[in-house]
């Protein structure tokens, strides 16, 4: 065991499972980054940011496999791979990519069991990094985790700290169904106690990272940390939260959401997606259908406005949640006074 | 200053423990406690204990406020007899905490043992390895599904003046899953691996649990390997095992489950937390661990009982002294029954089946003592 950032927790799980079946593969575009450039020097990057790094130099070119800068080709060929026998995973580097191949994804890796009566079975992993905070704009800065938790026959998983990235994405690996693996851009450096040996984390299975009596935090992938911090902030003010990692958006663990906030009476949702149509909306009508009696205060989410990310970093950081908007909508929840009907 | 006044400071439970959270206060201010008795409850990232009062007298301050997190050796409370001014009081506290901080200042690179994993006969073993001294070593074996964080407020406080080298069983904690047959006979083996890679001819074996039966069988097999016999709640002695906790714990694959088979360790219910639940889970996880419990549970409680019957060894077996919680849910303390005349036999009350984790001070103390005869 040590200390290892999200992104080593990454590569070592793409390493561990690698050396363990044959048959899982990579692609994507500079996964054995600076390859085939001028430079003789192989594998110089690892990725874009390095999280492939060592992987081309062990496994070689036939198992690390850089393609050409077509999402529509080399994801649905990641798919039909998966669909004979590999066990592919393509990294589409920044999400926002999936406009160029949502086709592949949505249309067939995603039906593929379905439409072949059940005698599919499609272990593709797709990774891709996500979300604000990097300065990189409208076009490589989304949170589109709903976009793919829309889509049944997919699993979605956001991983929220380095021990969760690795065990989650050997489970992903392990599938056999079509795994969506959103990694938030802004962690790759930070860093925990991971294990050296593999381990699996299931899917649908949330992680409570603080039990509270007061209110229930929802939040994905890097938003747990802001609510730990907020909630940190809020102990100390005599205030407790349970914070709840669901871990994966699709399947969604309904029952410790619902369990959680049948205790405390009150649902903080933080989401980092846009707001129309994210998890804090599904999150939200869940609850009020299924644990209305329950709520001693209306559900306030923490989310961005509707509209694309700015680039400025001040608009960048107006935009997205953080640990003070998260401690105001704990407060404004503690706070509401239920006005009886004259 | 003056000398009537004890500091109460914060615990260190372990080796990496570096601060603290006080709980709860069990004692009021101006209240007369007794050496021994419990002060305050000490959250840590792996469990809450009580703190027992290092002396008697009046505890004159609550340094430390509830929910309050502070360092290692901080200042949480003041203990004096009544006769002692309120201003002396507050002198030492000044005086105290000023010397505290300075002092953390120097300490700040103590960075605490490691366990590290090394090849025992080729097999991956997770061993820590602390203390000097003359005498024979002390070897720390664990029990079904435990690791070297079940010696967590034993390890240090033995190792005074002594070798102590605790270690993960095959199946276990950091170290290879492969358990083999997952027998007593088996792990008795790797003991013996341990003890040669290690160097060590002859070692005092501390054993709580199914370790227990590990170490009879030990001295069945070895017994010139073996210098005395320390046994906490151990396997081996009777029939009785509690298959819900045996079964829970292998089967549980999430927190919520996790807690109920675990609140069967101790008497003490609240002492299993969210974090002492998540630690396991994190074990359970690694690739092999289930399978390994699976295996170990089907060599050892065929049918929902003991397969060995280690009585038999007592006849013979070197010094050995016996712990066992009064209230054990797990092994149950009649099992100590009608044993040899030269056993110690120790009975503690309101104790479950982790003595070394619920009186831990007590139970470092009756090993202590008896390794010293």
């Amino acid at each position: 065991m040590s200390k290892k950032s999200y992104r080593q927790a990454i590569n070592e799980a793409l390493r561990l499972e690698m050396r363990r079946d044959p048959r899982v593969i990579i692609m994507g575009e500079d996964v054995a980054g600076g390859q085939g450039g001028s430079s003789g020097v192989v594998d110089a990057w690892g990725g874009v940011l390095g999280v492939t790094k060592g992987l081309y130099t062990e496994f070689g070119p036939e198992r690390v496999l850089d393609t050409p800068i077509t999402e529509a080709s080399y994801i649905g060929a990641a798919a039909g791979a998966a669909a004979t026998g590999l066990r592919p995973v393509a990294e589409l580097m920044f999400v926002d990519f999936v406009g160029c191949c949502l086709d592949q994804i949505m249309n067939q890796a995603a039906k593929f069991r379905y439409m072949f009566g059940g005698k599919a079975r499609t272990p593709l992993v797709i990774r891709a990094m996500f979300g604000a905070g990097f300065n990189a704009a409208a076009q490589h800065s989304q949170a589109l985790y709903p976009l793919f938790t829309h889509i049944p026959g997919l699993k979605v998983v956001v991983p929220s700290s380095p021990y969760e990235a690795k065990g989650l994405l050997i489970e992903a690996i392990r599938d056999d169904d079509p795994v969506i693996f959103l990694e938030h851009k802004v962690m790759y450096d930070d860093e925990e106690d991971v294990p050296d040996e593999s381990y699996t984390i299931p899917f649908g299975e949330a992680n409570l990272t603080r039990e509270g009596d007061d209110v229930t935090i929802v939040a994905f992938g890097r938003m747990v940390k802001l609510a730990n911090e907020a909630a940190d902030k809020l102990e100390r003010q005599g205030i407790s939260c349970t914070v709840i990692d669901p871990r994966t958006t699709s399947p969604l663990d309904r029952d410790t959401i619902l369990d959680c906030v049948a205790d405390t009476g009150r649902l903080v949702i933080v989401d980092e997606s846009s707001p129309r149509c994210n998890m804090a909306a599904d999150i939200s009508a869940l609850v009020a259908e299924e644990a209305f009696d329950a709520l001693k205060a209306p559900i306030r989410r923490v989310i961005p406005p509707h509209t694309p990310v700015p680039f400025a970093s001040v608009l960048e950081a107006l935009y997205l949640p953080d640990a003070a908007k998260i401690e105001a909508a704990v407060k404004a929840v503690m706070n509401h006074k239920v006005t009886e009907a004259a | 200053m003056n000398a009537s006044i004890t500091p109460i400071t914060m615990p260190k439970f372990g080796l990496a423990m570096t601060e603290g959270k006080l709980a709860g206060w069990m004692v009021r201010p101006g209240a007369t406690v007794r050496a021994g008795d419990d002060l305050a409850d000490i959250e840590t990232s792996k469990i809450t204990n009580a703190y027992e009062s290092p002396a008697a007298g009046v505890l004159r301050r609550q340094v430390a406020q509830e929910g309050e997190t502070l360092a290692v050796g901080a200042l949480i409370g003041v203990l004096a007899d009544a006769d002692t001014s309120d201003a002396d009081i507050d002198a030492f506290i000044t005086q105290f905490n000023a010397e505290f901080s300075a002092g953390a200042a120097e300490e700040a690179d103590d960075i605490p043992p490691e366990p590290s994993v090394m090849d025992v006969k080729g097999r991956a073993l997770r061993v820590l390895d602390i203390g000097h001294g003359e005498g024979d070593p002390i070897v720390l074996i664990h029990g079904f599904g435990g690791d070297i964080g079940n010696w967590l407020f034993n390890h240090a406080a033995l190792a005074a003046g002594r070798r102590v080298i605790a270690f993960d069983l095959p199946g276990h904690g950091g170290s290879t899953k492969d358990v083999g047959p997952g027998s007593l006979e088996f792990f008795s083996s790797v003991v013996v691996d341990l003890l040669d890679t290690l160097g060590i001819e002859r070692a005092h074996l501390v054993a709580h649990s199914l370790g227990g039966a590990v170490a009879l069988t030990t001295v069945k097999n070895a017994p010139s390997r073996v210098a005395s016999l320390a046994l906490l709640a151990p396997a081996g002695l009777g029939p009785d095992i509690n298959m819900a906790f045996i079964d829970g714990f292998i089967t549980a694959d999430r927190q919520k489950t996790l807690i109920p088979a675990l609140s069967y360790l101790v008497h003490d219910k609240g002492l299993i937390g969210r974090k002492m639940a998540d630690d396991v889970l994190r074990y359970k996880r690694l690739d092999g661990a289930v399978d390994a419990l699976r295996q170990v549970a089907a060599a050892n409680f065929t049918n929902g009982r003991q397969t060995d019957n280690l009585r038999p060894v007592l006849e013979t077996a070197p010094p050995t002294l016996i712990i066992w919680g009064k209230d054990d849910e797990i092994l149950p303390s009649s099992h100590a029954a009608d044993l040899p005349d030269a056993i110690t036999v120790e009975i503690l009350p309101d104790t479950g089946h982790m003595p070394q984790m619920e009186r831990s001070e007590e139970v470092n103390t009756k090993i202590r003592a008896f390794l010293s005869h």
